[in-house]
């Protein structure tokens, strides 16, 4: 389905975006628990995938076999996954208040088929372009166009995996594979940069056989003409490199990176909404 | 003298060639059924499936972290993927992958690890898995079988793919003698076959270690020691009924295995018996070691899985039942 990208179809995604982070505030605010900060850097993305018309999907059949699989490779955005396939019609709204609650559904981090629409587990990083390259041969087989998208965190990146993933999806000439980087330049400990760099990042993909796009990952216009052009790219996988801040829009949260896996106590969570709201 | 000489079993083709054989065999019944390798094809014997079926098979590369959540994506669009490399490196290298990607969510993905045990000798001990039943112990809802001659590999083979669920099956690149004739061999996934009756005491043996149960039993009936052998080609689910049974009837288990004691077949089968019906029981395996390289059959002496050395073990717990 093509999507007309008018300025009120742009705006009517923003509004989407605004009360996904306010979903996510309460999730997390309720339980006192997860990961707010690294949900928010990538709201606009999922946006962009699963209401910018970029995912094919069924959300009374998440099984659908020629559905777009998205996979959520850094798990620990579980909130923001959890509120997006909510609003997607996967679920009842109610499953989002049982975030991280014995007897319930919404796990810390997603375990697959725990809730529907949650493709793979996730949680220890590394895994998702792994499992996604097996959807990618299984597509073969089946001869099944779908296509496979999956969202890494930039920290992840320094897991081994993640290079073993990137050189055979090259070898395996998987161009129905999407990467996404969350490139939100902080990992739990720091800014990446100090930590363990991983510049000249673009440079690593292109190495490794990859198409490489950048883009603000905030930007749901920008993201969406991105993960469409890589449509176009034959013979190689695609990695979309979304520059993104780690805690948008939230002034207190943006400056401390030590908000990472910590939700927002109830006081900062008001003003963390009225912020929201003002965005 | 050689394994199962002694209880008058016949000599077979490495067990390794066994797999190779009967995994052809089931990619041609099983159109479902793919293969990944670690590049290790002509060393595991899945290289046969690679010449006949190319486009169902994967050289994943020198990678067994992404080999392992590769197949956790394939099991997931409805594929049953064979997963294979020598043991010790897809379990260590995928282990994180086999929690995540396959265990938490129960995925139907069939680990095959070559080279079990100690037996492959001269590689040494890096290339050998003495602790392939703990770690694999330690992953909820995957299934363990050990198959302990040809006629139960090719049983394994297809009883795992027929099993919907989390499978790990232990090849070996060594020659087990023939247990059952091939064209009749009991094989149901948690049921243990009685392959001799006796009933002063039960051995319980897995892999190379029936053979060398039997070898033991027959030296046992020289001395008027009838022992029970039951071959526990399953590890995870362990037969609680024949094991409840071995501990009634016969009154003392020895357990026999070719892995780490720590955590193996032998330390869950106590823990099976405390809780149901207490006996005296002895445990054959290796001790808590690395072991050299060298022959098949000079480890097995140095490190204690020899029939004798079950022998011994059977005397010793037979006498501490009185």
């Amino acid at each position: 389905m093509a999507v007309r990208r008018e300025p009120e179809q742009l705006q009517a995604l923003k509004e989407l975006a605004r009360n996904l982070r306010l979903d996510v505030l309460e999730m997390t605010t309720r339980v006192a628990s997860g990961h707010v900060s690294s949900s928010y850097s990538c709201v606009e993305i999922l946006t962009a995938l699963y209401f910018g018309g970029v995912l094919r999907y069924r959300a009374d059949q998440p099984h659908w076999p020629e559905r777009d699989r998205f996979f959520l490779s850094k798990g620990h955005a579980a909130p923001i996954f959890y509120a997006v396939l909510a609003r997607a019609g996967y679920f009842d709204r109610d499953e989002l208040w049982g975030l991280r609650t014995v007897n319930r559904r919404a796990e810390g981090h997603p375990v697959q088929d725990k809730l529907p629409g949650i493709e793979m587990t996730s949680g220890s990083l590394g895994k998702g372009l792994s499992v996604a390259l097996g959807h990618v041969l299984a597509g073969r087989l089946d001869r099944l166009d779908y296509r496979c998208y999956v969202l890494l965190g930039d920290g992840e990146c320094q897991e081994g995996q993640i290079w073993e993933a990137a050189m055979a999806a090259a070898h395996f000439r998987a161009d129905n594979l999407i990467a996404i980087v969350d490139y939100n330049k902080y990992q739990e400990s720091g800014p990446i940069s100090r930590e363990m760099e991983l510049e000249p990042f673009a440079d690593k993909w292109r190495a490794f056989g990859w198409h490489v796009a950048e883009v603000d990952g905030h930007d749901i216009g920008a993201l969406i003409e991105t993960f469409k052009a890589m449509w176009q790219v034959k013979g190689q996988p695609s990695v979309v490199i979304a520059h993104t801040v780690k805690g948008r829009p939230v002034s207190f949260v943006e400056a401390d990176y030590r908000f990472h896996g910590k939700a927002l106590s109830p006081e900062q969570a008001e003003k963390a909404r009225e912020e929201i709201l003002c965005a | 003298m050689r394994l199962g000489e002694k209880a008058g079993l016949p000599p077979a083709r490495q067990m390794r060639e066994v797999f190779g054989d009967a995994l052809l065999d089931l990619c041609r019944k099983n159109e479902k059924v793919v293969v990944l390798d670690g590049d290790l094809c002509s060393t595991t014997k899945t290289l046969r499936v690679r010449e006949e079926f190319p486009e169902r098979f994967f050289n994943i590369g020198i990678a067994e972290s992404n080999m392992v959540s590769i197949a956790a994506g394939l099991a997931s669009c409805g594929f049953i993927p064979f997963a294979s490399s020598l043991a010790g490196f897809i379990l260590a290298n995928g282990y994180d992958q086999l929690r995540i990607s396959v265990a938490l969510a129960g995925l139907n993905v069939k680990i095959v690890g070559s080279h079990g045990g100690i037996t492959l000798g001269k590689d040494g001990p890096t290339a050998m898995a003495i602790e392939d039943f703990a770690l694999v112990g330690g992953l909820p809802t995957f299934t363990i079988l050990v198959p302990s001659d040809p006629a139960t590999m090719y049983k394994a083979v297809h009883a795992a793919a027929g099993h919907v669920g989390p499978v790990y099956l232990r090849s070996s690149r060594e020659a087990m003698p023939h247990i059952y004739p091939m064209d009749d061999c009991p094989f149901q996934i948690g049921k243990a076959n009685v392959v001799r009756q006796g009933r002063h005491l039960t051995i319980i043996g897995c892999g190379i270690m029936v053979a060398a149960a039997l070898d033991a039993a027959a030296m046992l009936a020289e001395e008027g020691i009838e022992a029970r052998v039951l071959d526990m080609h399953t590890l995870r689910p362990l037969d609680r009924e024949a094991i409840v049974a071995a501990a009634r009837e016969t009154g003392a288990i020895v357990t026999a295995e070719e892995h780490l004691l720590h955590g193996g077949m032998g330390s869950n089968i106590a823990r099976l018996v405390a809780e149901t019906y207490p006996v005296p029981m002895r445990f054959v395996g290796l001790a808590d070691t690395y072991t050299d390289s060298g022959e098949a059959e000079a480890l097995l002496e140095k490190y204690g899985l020899t029939p004798m050395d079950i022998v011994e073990a059977a005397r010793e717990v037979v006498a501490a039942k009185a």
